[in-house]
C-alpha cells in the first residue's frame, strides 16, 4: 500500500507539470491579450507606448517557452505572481480572499445533498418502484432538469423582491458592522440561503440516484439474501448489512468531488454577487489575466491529484479485495 | 444460437423496462419533441428571426401564443426552432463525445500499458481543466457558430464514456469467449468490434441518453453568459438570457423555453435511467432471490 | 403548462399587493414635508452599485468607469465642468489664458486640504504634471501634458504653463485628478505607483475620504468635513460590486441600492408601478455616448461613400430608437453632443428611404438580377458580417435590426457577437472586419483628433475605421490650436457637414441616460451636464434618513 501511494506521488509531479505545460500553450492560444483599458469604451485605450512598456513588464513579448520556464521557475518556489488586471496585486492574495466563502458554501452544500440524498437514495432503493420512489426520482429529476440561472432568479424575485424575506444579493448586509454578533450570524446565513438552495437542488439528482443504484445492487448480493434467511429484521439487514457496503462507492464518488470544492459556480456567484472563486477565475479569463489563471489551475490540479490518490488509497482501505490482491486473474 | 440469445435479451430489457412507467412516459415525451423539432418549420407560426419593432414583449394573445419578445419577434416560433438547435446540439456534441470516448477508451482497454496510462493521464488533464475556461479559449479562437459549438461540447465532454468503456474492456477482455477468439488467430479488430463492443454497448447507451439533457444545460448556460449561438437564431438559453433582464413584465420569456428545458432534460434523464435499469442484469430479480420470496 | 403560469401569478400578485404596502408609509411622510420646506440635513448612506469592481484607487493610472467614479469622490482637479458643460474653478480661485493661447496661469485656492491634513499647494500640481509625462507611468490621458513645453512654480498658490502650441482642451486638460506629492513622490521614478500605499488608502483633496475597499464586494467612502466647498451632506457613500446588470435592477426594487442605471426597456416599461414611482424619482437627460453602423473604410466594398450613404438611407434610425430604445434617444447626425456649442444639425441628413439606397446601390454597380439579392457585374452577392461585441444587448438588437432592413434591399449579412478581449485584438487592432456596430463616448471638448485624424490608423490607435480626408484633418487640427470658442465654432461646424457628406459611419443615436434615484434624496436638479455636478450639496431630509450611525 506504501509502494502504491509513493510510486503515485512520483507520477504526480511529471503529470502535473504536463498539465501545466499544456494549460499555459491553451490560454496563449486564445487571441486576445490582458492589455487594459478596453472595456465598452475604445476611447479610453491606453496609448501605444504604455501598451508596449506593459507588454515588455509582463514578458509577453519573448517566446512561449521562455514564459513558461519563468512561471515554472518562480511557481517552484511558490511565487505565484502578480495578477495582470490593473490591480496588480500578487496571485495568492486574490486568492485566498476569495478562496474560503467558495469553500464554505461548497461545504455547506455538499453536507446538505449528503443528509438529503443518502436517505432519499435508500428509501428509494428499498421501496423500489413505490410512490414514494417514483415521487422523490420525479422530484430530484426535476431538480436536475431546472437550469440553475432560472431556477435562481425565479426564487430571487419571489423570495427577494415580492416577499422581502430574504436578501437578493451578496454576503452580508450594509449594516453589518454595527449589528450584534448574533444578528451578524443570522445575516450572513440568510444571504447564503437562496444561492445554497439553487445549488442544492440541482445536485440532489446525482448523488441520490448513485445511492439508490448502488443499495440496489447491494441488496440483490448473495450475502444479503443468506442475511434475510437467517431470519433478521428487514431493519437489520438494511442497516447493518446492506448499508456499509452501498455506501463505498458512494464515499469514492464523494472523494472524487473534493476538488470541484474550490470551483466556484460562474453563473450563480454572478446572479447572486457572491465573491467567490468562480467570478475570480470568469473574470481573469476574460481580462487574460494569465498568472492568475495558472495559479488557480495548479491549485486545482494538485487538489485534484491528490484527492484522487486519497479516495484510491481509503477505498483500497476499506475494500479488502483491493487491498489483498492486485490481480484478480480468474483462470 | 447467437440470434435467439439476443431477442431473448431484448425482450427481458423490454419487459423490465416497460414496467417503469416514468422512463416509459420519458421516451414518449422524447420521440413528440424530435417530431416537433424536425416539424418546425411546419409547425411555426410566424418567422423565428423577424424583428417587428411595433411588438415589443407583447404578453400572449391569440396571435402570438407565447408572446413576443424584445424586438417583436414571436416567442412561439422561436421555441420551436430552438428544440432544433438544442436537440441538434445535444445530438451531435454527444455523438462526438461518444465516439472520441469510445476510440480511446476501447484503446486504452483492449492495448493496456503504455496506451492505457498516456490516454488515462489525458483524461486527468482534460478533467483538471475547469471547463467553462476551456469553452472560453476553444470559442475565442474559432469563430463563435452552432459548429463550433458542438465540436466543443463534445471534445470537452467525452472523459465519462472512456471511463466507462476501458472499465468494460478491462473486464470483458479477460472473459471467456475473448481469450478463445484470440486463440484461434481473430485479429484484434474483429475481436473488438464482433465481441467486446456489443457488450460495452449497454453502458455507453445509457451515457448517452444521459449526456444530451447535460449537453442541453451547458448550451443554455453558455447562451445564458452570451457565448453560445450567433444572433439572430434562437435557442432556448439564448431566448432564456434576452428575458432574463425583464423577466416581471416578460414573463413569457422566461417560463416557456425554461420549462421546454425542464421538459426535455426530464424526459431524457427518465428514458435514460430506464434504459439503465432494465439494461443491467445485476440489478434484475435474481431467481434465487424470488425462490426464499416465495418461500416465506 | 397554463396552470403553472396561473398559479405563478397568482402568487406574484398576492407578493404585490404585500409590497405595494410597504411602499406607501414612506410616501405618507413625504407628502406631509413636502407641503412645507425641507431642510437639509448631514447625515445618511448613500448605496451605489457597480458592476465591475474598481481596479485602482490612483485613477490616473485607470481607465474603467468604476474606478473614476470613486476617484471623482476622493480627488478633485483644478477645475470641474458645471452643470451647463463648461469649465468653472474647483481647486484653482482663477486663471487666466495669454492672448496667444499659449501661457496658462492658475491662481490656486489658499484653503484646501489634504484629507491628512496637509496643505495643497502648487507643488502638488506641477508633481502631478511630471507623473502624467513620466514615460514610466502606466496612464491613458499622458497626451494633454505632453504638449506642455514649460511648466513652473512661482509661488505656492500660482502655478503656470506653457504650451508649444495652442491647445484648446488645455484648461479641459486640468480637471485631471492631482496627486499628493508628499505621499507619491518616492514611488514615480521607478513606476512604481500601482504600489504605493496610495493605491490602497489614498489620500486626496476630494469631498469624500476614503474608508475601505473589500475586494470584489465594496468601496466605502465618508465625506471630508474639512472640504474647501463645504461638508458635503450625504455622510457615507457605498459603492456596492454587483456584476449582474439584472441583480443590480433587483436590488434597486429592494431597495438595496440607492442609484442605479436604466436600460430603455425597465425606464419605459418594468418601473412604472405606483409603488417604485413614490420611492424612486427617475431622471433622464442627453448621455455624451453614440452608437453607430461602422465600416472597414480599407474594404473596396465600402470605399465608395455612395455605399455607405445607401446604407444610411436603408435603415431606419426612428425604428431603432423606438425599438431598442424605447424612443428614450435621439438621431445623432455627426459625432457632435446635440446641446454643446460646436453642435450643428444643420449638415446632410438621410432619412428612411430604401428606393433611395438601392438607387444609390445601383450607381456603384449593386444589382437586383431579380432574386432579391444585389450583385456585383460579376454576380457575387453583396454579404459581409456585422461584428459587435459580447456583453451588451443594446448593440445585439441594433445589429439585428440593421440586418434585417440591409435584408429587405438586397443585402446579406451575418452577424458576430465576439467576446471583448479577443474582439478588440483579433479584429478591431488587425482592422480585421468588414462591418461593425460599435460605440464613442464623447468627451465635453469637441476634439476628436484620435478618432477621425489619418494619422491616427495605427494598431493601437482610435481611428479604427481608417478614415482619411486631408480637409477634416486640418479642420481637426485648426480646431484643437485655438482656444477661442468662436474661432472653433466654425471648424467645427465645417467638420461635422463633411463627415455627414462622407458618412464613415453610419450615425445612429445618442442615447439617453436614465439614472434613478431614492426619492428621499433632495438637491437633484437635472442640466445639460446631468444630474451628478453638484452631488456634494444632494442630501437626505432628517426624518427619512435611512442609515443613521453613519
Amino acid at each position: 500500500m506504501l509502494l502504491f501511494a509513493l510510486r503515485r506521488l512520483l507520477l504526480a509531479i511529471p503529470l502535473l507539470i504536463g498539465i501545466t505545460f499544456v494549460s499555459f500553450i491553451v490560454i496563449h492560444l486564445a487571441p486576445g491579450e490582458p492589455i487594459p483599458g478596453a472595456e465598452e469604451d475604445i476611447s479610453r485605450q491606453l496609448p501605444k507606448e504604455v501598451v508596449e512598456k506593459i507588454r515588455e513588464l509582463y514578458g509577453l513579448d519573448k517566446p512561449l517557452y521562455v514564459q513558461y520556464w519563468n512561471w515554472l521557475s518562480r511557481v517552484a518556489r511558490l511565487d505565484f505572481g502578480k495578477s495582470f488586471q490593473p490591480d496588480g496585486r500578487p496571485v495568492l492574495t486574490k486568492i485566498s480572499e476569495r478562496l474560503p466563502v467558495t469553500l464554505f458554501l461548497n461545504v455547506v452544500e455538499l453536507i446538505i445533498i449528503v443528509a438529503l440524498a443518502v436517505p432519499i437514495g435508500v428509501l428509494s432503493a428499498t421501496r423500489q418502484y413505490s410512490m414514494f420512489d417514483k415521487v422523490t426520482t420525479l422530484f430530484v429529476f426535476v431538480g436536475f432538469a431546472t437550469p440553475d440561472f432560472w431556477l435562481a432568479l425565479l426564487l430571487m424575485i419571489l423570495f427577494g423582491v415580492q416577499l422581502g424575506w430574504l436578501p437578493i444579493s451578496g454576503l452580508r448586509s450594509l449594516n453589518w458592522e454595527y449589528l450584534s454578533f448574533w444578528k451578524q450570524q443570522w445575516d450572513f446565513l440568510s444571504h447564503l440561503v437562496l444561492p445554497i438552495a439553487v445549488a442544492t437542488f440541482g445536485g440532489l439528482a446525482g448523488l441520490s440516484r448513485y445511492m439508490r443504484q448502488s443499495m440496489l445492487e447491494t441488496v440483490r448480493q448473495d450475502y444479503v439474501q443468506t442475511a434475510r434467511a437467517k431470519g433478521l429484521s428487514e431493519q437489520a439487514v438494511i442497516a447493518k448489512h446492506a448499508l456499509r457496503n452501498a455506501l463505498l462507492p458512494v464515499v469514492t464518488v464523494l472523494g472524487l468531488s473534493l476538488p470541484g470544492l474550490i470551483g466556484g459556480s460562474v453563473i450563480i456567484e454572478s446572479i447572486f454577487a457572491i465573491p467567490g472563486m468562480g467570478q475570480l477565475m470568469v473574470q481573469g479569463v476574460f481580462a487574460r489575466d494569465y498568472p492568475l489563471i495558472m495559479g488557480n489551475l495548479v491549485i486545482v490540479a494538485t487538489l485534484t491529484l491528490f484527492a484522487n490518490l486519497f479516495a484510491d488509497i481509503v477505498y483500497g482501505l476499506v475494500d479488502p479485495r483491493i487491498r489483498l490482491g492486485g490481480r484478480r486473474r480468474r483462470r | 444460437m447467437a440470434i435467439a440469445t439476443a431477442r431473448g435479451e431484448v425482450r427481458v430489457f423490454w419487459r423490465t423496462f416497460s414496467r417503469n412507467q416514468l422512463a416509459v412516459s420519458g421516451g414518449a415525451v422524447v420521440a413528440i419533441l424530435v417530431l416537433i423539432a424536425l416539424l418546425a418549420p411546419a409547425l411555426a407560426p410566424w418567422n423565428p428571426n423577424r424583428p417587428d419593432t411595433k411588438k415589443v414583449l407583447a404578453p400572449p394573445s391569440r396571435s402570438h401564443w407565447f408572446g413576443t419578445d424584445q424586438l417583436g419577434r414571436d416567442v412561439l416560433s422561436r421555441v420551436l426552432y430552438g428544440a432544433r438547435v438544442s436537440l441538434a446540439v445535444g445530438f451531435v456534441s454527444v455523438g462526438i463525445a461518444t465516439l472520441i470516448g469510445i476510440l480511446l477508451g476501447a484503446a486504452a482497454g483492449y492495448n493496456g500499458g503504455a496506451a492505457d496510462a498516456i490516454i488515462m493521464r489525458l483524461v486527468d488533464l482534460m478533467l483538471v481543466f475547469p471547463r467553462f475556461f476551456l469553452l472560453l479559449a476553444v470559442l475565442a479562437f474559432l469563430q463563435p457558430s452552432i459548429w463550433t459549438i458542438m465540436a466543443v461540447i463534445g471534445l470537452t465532454g467525452w472523459m465519462g464514456v472512456a471511463r466507462l468503456v476501458r472499465a468494460e474492456f478491462l473486464s470483458l477482455r479477460e472473459r471467456e469467449f475473448v481469450i478463445w477468439s484470440e486463440s484461434i488467430g481473430a485479429s484484434a479488430f474483429r475481436v473488438v468490434f464482433r465481441h467486446i463492443l456489443p457488450n460495452a454497448i449497454a453502458p455507453v447507451l445509457v451515457a448517452m441518453t444521459l449526456g444530451i439533457p447535460a449537453a442541453i444545460l451547458t448550451e443554455s448556460g453558455l447562451s445564458f453568459l452570451g457565448l453560445g449561438v450567433q444572433p439572430p437564431y434562437a435557442t432556448w438559453g439564448n431566448i432564456l438570457n434576452d428575458g432574463k433582464d425583464s423577466i416581471e413584465i416578460a414573463w413569457w420569456m422566461t417560463l416557456y423555453p425554461g420549462l421546454a428545458i425542464l421538459i426535455t432534460v426530464l424526459s431524457y434523464n427518465l428514458l435514460g435511467e430506464g434504459i439503465r435499469d432494465a439494461l443491467d442484469p445485476r440489478l434484475r430479480q435474481s431467481r434465487v432471490g424470488r425462490v426464499i420470496r416465495l418461500g416465506r | 403548462m397554463r396552470g403553472r403560469a396561473r398559479l405563478l401569478l397568482v402568487m406574484v400578485a398576492g407578493a404585490t399587493a404585500l409590497f405595494a404596502g410597504c411602499g406607501r408609509d414612506t410616501s405618507s411622510l413625504v407628502e406631509e414635508t413636502a407641503s412645507g420646506q425641507v431642510t437639509p440635513a448631514y447625515g445618511d448612506t448613500f448605496v451605489e452599485a457597480t458592476i465591475g469592481d474598481i481596479s485602482g484607487l490612483i485613477p490616473n493610472l485607470t481607465s474603467d468607469g468604476a474606478s473614476h467614479e470613486v476617484g471623482n469622490m476622493i480627488y478633485d482637479g483644478l477645475v470641474k465642468a458645471d452643470k451647463d458643460l463648461n469649465y468653472v474653478s474647483a481647486m484653482a480661485e482663477s486663471w487666466q489664458f495669454s492672448a496667444d493661447c499659449l501661457e496658462l496661469t492658475w491662481r490656486l485656492r489658499r484653503d484646501v486640504k489634504w484629507h491628512d491634513g496637509r496643505p495643497f499647494t502648487a507643488d502638488d500640481v506641477m508633481f502631478t504634471y511630471q507623473v502624467m509625462i513620466n514615460p514610466k507611468t502606466p496612464t491613458a490621458y499622458k497626451e494633454d501634458f505632453l504638449a506642455v513645453k514649460h511648466a513652473e512654480v512661482l509661488d505656492p498658490y500660482t502655478f503656470r504653463v506653457t504650451y508649444a502650441k495652442p491647445l484648446a482642451k488645455a484648461i479641459q486638460s486640468w480637471s485631471m485628478w492631482i496627486l499628493p506629492k508628499h505621499l507619491l513622490e518616492r514611488y514615480v521614478a521607478d513606476g512604481k505607483l500601482k504600489e504605493s500605499p496610495e493605491n490602497s488608502r489614498p489620500v486626496g483633496t476630494g469631498a469624500y475620504r476614503f474608508q475601505e475597499w473589500k475586494s470584489g464586494e465594496k468601496v466605502v467612502l465618508v465625506s471630508n468635513n474639512d472640504y474647501y466647498e463645504g461638508r458635503p451632506y450625504l455622510g457615507r457613500i457605498v459603492y456596492r460590486v454587483i456584476p449582474n446588470q439584472g441583480t443590480i435592477f433587483l436590488e434597486l426594487k429592494a431597495k438595496g441600492v440607492d442609484l442605479a442605471s436604466l436600460t430603455a426597456i425597465q425606464y419605459a416599461r418594468q418601473t412604472e408601478y405606483p409603488a417604485f414611482r413614490k420611492a424612486y424619482r427617475k431622471h433622464r437627460y442627453p448621455s455624451s455616448a453614440y452608437t453607430y453602423f461602422g465600416f472597414n473604410l480599407k474594404d473596396p466594398r465600402f470605399a465608395d461613400r455612395r455605399v455607405r450613404q445607401a446604407f444610411a438611407h436603408a435603415i431606419n434610425k426612428q425604428e431603432l430608437i423606438e425599438g431598442v430604445l424605447m424612443g428614450l434617444a435621439r438621431e445623432a447626425t455627426g459625432p457632435i453632443r446635440p446641446g454643446t456649442w460646436a453642435y450643428t444639425d444643420k449638415v446632410a441628413r438621410y432619412d428612411y428611404n430604401p428606393e433611395k439606397a438601392k438607387a444609390l446601390l445601383a450607381q456603384v454597380g449593386w444589382k437586383d438580377n431579380g432574386d432579391g439579392i444585389l450583385r456585383d457585374k460579376d454576380g457575387k452577392p453583396f454579404s459581409f458580417t456585422i461584428r459587435t461585441n459580447q456583453g451588451n444587448e443594446e448593440r445585439k438588437k441594433v445589429a439585428e435590426i440593421i440586418q434585417q432592413r440591409l435584408g429587405a434591399i438586397g443585402v446579406q449579412t451575418e452577424i458576430q457577437v465576439i467576446e471583448w478581449a479577443s474582439f478588440i485584438k483579433e479584429f478591431i487592432k488587425k482592422k480585421r472586419f468588414e462591418a461593425i456596430v460599435l460605440g464613442w463616448g464623447v468627451g465635453t471638448d469637441p476634439d476628436q483628433y484620435g478618432v477621425w485624424h489619418s494619422s491616427q490608423q495605427g494598431p493601437d490607435q482610435l481611428n479604427t475605421v481608417g478614415y482619411a480626408n486631408l480637409e477634416v484633418d486640418r479642420l481637426l487640427e485648426d480646431g484643437r490650436a485655438s482656444c477661442h470658442q468662436q474661432e472653433r465654432v466654425k471648424y467645427y461646424h465645417r467638420f461635422q457637414e463633411v463627415l455627414a457628406e462622407d458618412q464613415p459611419l453610419v450615425f445612429l443615436y445618442f442615447r439617453d441616460a436614465l439614472p434613478v434615484v431614492s426619492s428621499r434624496v433632495y438637491g437633484i436638479h437635472p442640466a445639460p451636464s446631468g444630474i451628478f455636478y453638484n452631488f456634494d450639496h444632494w442630501y437626505v431630509p432628517k426624518q427619512l434618513q435611512r442609515y443613521t450611525s453613519g
